[in-house]
């Protein structure tokens, strides 16, 4: 099964990089992009029966490695169209 | 005194400190690779400079997993004195034996320069024989050293009095062009609250001759030789042998 894991700065955390990158963007013309958060993305290929379980031995990935709590915070997607093509 | 400097794949400031205390200094120091789990007895752990495990994940956060960090987590919470330079300081924060967090520099580029360090704090053991507020030139290279914690996390570091260095100017000014890399309130280095554990950013290991620009960081490591001693001879400073000549001072610890 297939767990997503978005890992971005905290809002309250300065992103000296995503901000760079708006200010490239500004360069190109894009008015329009208020405000950009550079974050890190992990695709995890879990051995789990459920969506649930895929999903809490994922959280627990994030909080003991994958994400820095004290600046940065994460969300999870369980691919659960996989999950089907594994379970069929 | 004896030195364990750690090695850790991909720290490169490992022989810095080797140098500094061995051939600078005039101690013993021990390389101890990060797959061991014994520290051999030392007095004092350095944790070096460098890119352990390519910075892979975030800076230190691999580190953290490595064998030996078990043993200089137990010899930090039994009072030993720890050092962490640069990425050292980073993986002591990944650690969590210091508390906040490294985030890019302000300027997203890479630093190799000197700045300058106000000793905030000398009642730590690498700070022990330094003058509160004296300024120390040393040398910065990191490209991610700028230090952040929530804002409680801060005033508490304050109100405790665990920032130990901070970026100043030559005459030991706070300004913001003092500040290379954007950290919160221009903390270079700081402490833990029981004061064994100190990180910061700057090579203080890179300074210790003349010939190389400076020698302002040998205090640093003067200051661990010099808490040892005192350390050791326990209430000592306040008894006779304050009044004894220099060369007559018992010094169990430098024999070597």
């Amino acid at each position: 099964m297939r767990a997503r894991v978005f890992v971005t700065l905290k809002p309250s955390v300065f992103d000296p990089q995503g901000t760079t990158v708006a200010e490239a963007l500004h360069t190109l013309g894009y008015a329009a992009v208020k405000d950009v958060r550079q974050g890190k993305y992990f695709e995890l290929d879990i051995d789990a029966r459920t969506p649930d379980e895929a999903r809490r031995i994922a959280a627990e990935a994030a909080d003991k490695l994958l994400a820095n709590p004290v600046i940065e915070s994460y969300r999870i997607e369980v691919d659960t169209a996989t999950a089907e093509a594994v379970t069929r | 005194m004896k030195f364990a400097v750690v090695v850790f794949p991909g720290s490169n400031c490992d022989h810095d400190a080797y140098h500094a205390v061995t051939h600078v200094l005039g101690h013993d120091a021990a390389f101890v690779w990060h797959k061991e789990t014994s520290l051999s007895g030392a007095d004092v752990v350095i944790l070096p400079g460098g890119f352990a495990h390519g910075d892979y994940l975030r800076t230190g956060a691999i580190a953290r997993f490595s064998p030996i960090m078990e043993e200089v987590r137990r010899f930090a919470q039994a009072g030993g004195p720890v050092l962490g330079i640069c990425n050292g300081f980073q993986v002591l924060l990944e650690a969590g034996l210091l508390p906040g967090a490294m985030l890019r520099n302000r300027s997203l580029q890479y630093q190799c320069e000197y700045v300058f360090l106000r000793i905030e704090q000398t009642d730590t053991p690498f700070t022990s024989a330094c003058r509160q507020g004296q300024v120390l030139k040393i040398p910065i290279a990191h490209g991610e050293g700028n230090y952040y914690a929530e804002p409680e996390v801060v005033e508490r570091l304050e109100r405790n009095r665990q920032v130990v260095f901070r970026y100043t100017t030559a005459e030991g000014a706070i300004t913001p062009e003092a500040n290379p890399n954007g950290s919160v309130r221009h903390i270079a280095g700081l402490c833990n609250e029981a004061r064994n554990v100190v990180g910061l950013m700057p090579h203080p290991e890179r300074a210790c001759e003349l010939a190389l620009g400076s020698a302002d960081g040998l205090v640093v490591l003067e200051s661990v030789v010099k808490w040892g001693r005192e350390s050791f001879l326990g209430d000592s400073r306040t008894d006779v042998t304050r009044d004894r000549p220099q060369e007559m001072t018992p010094d169990p610890i430098s024999v070597r």
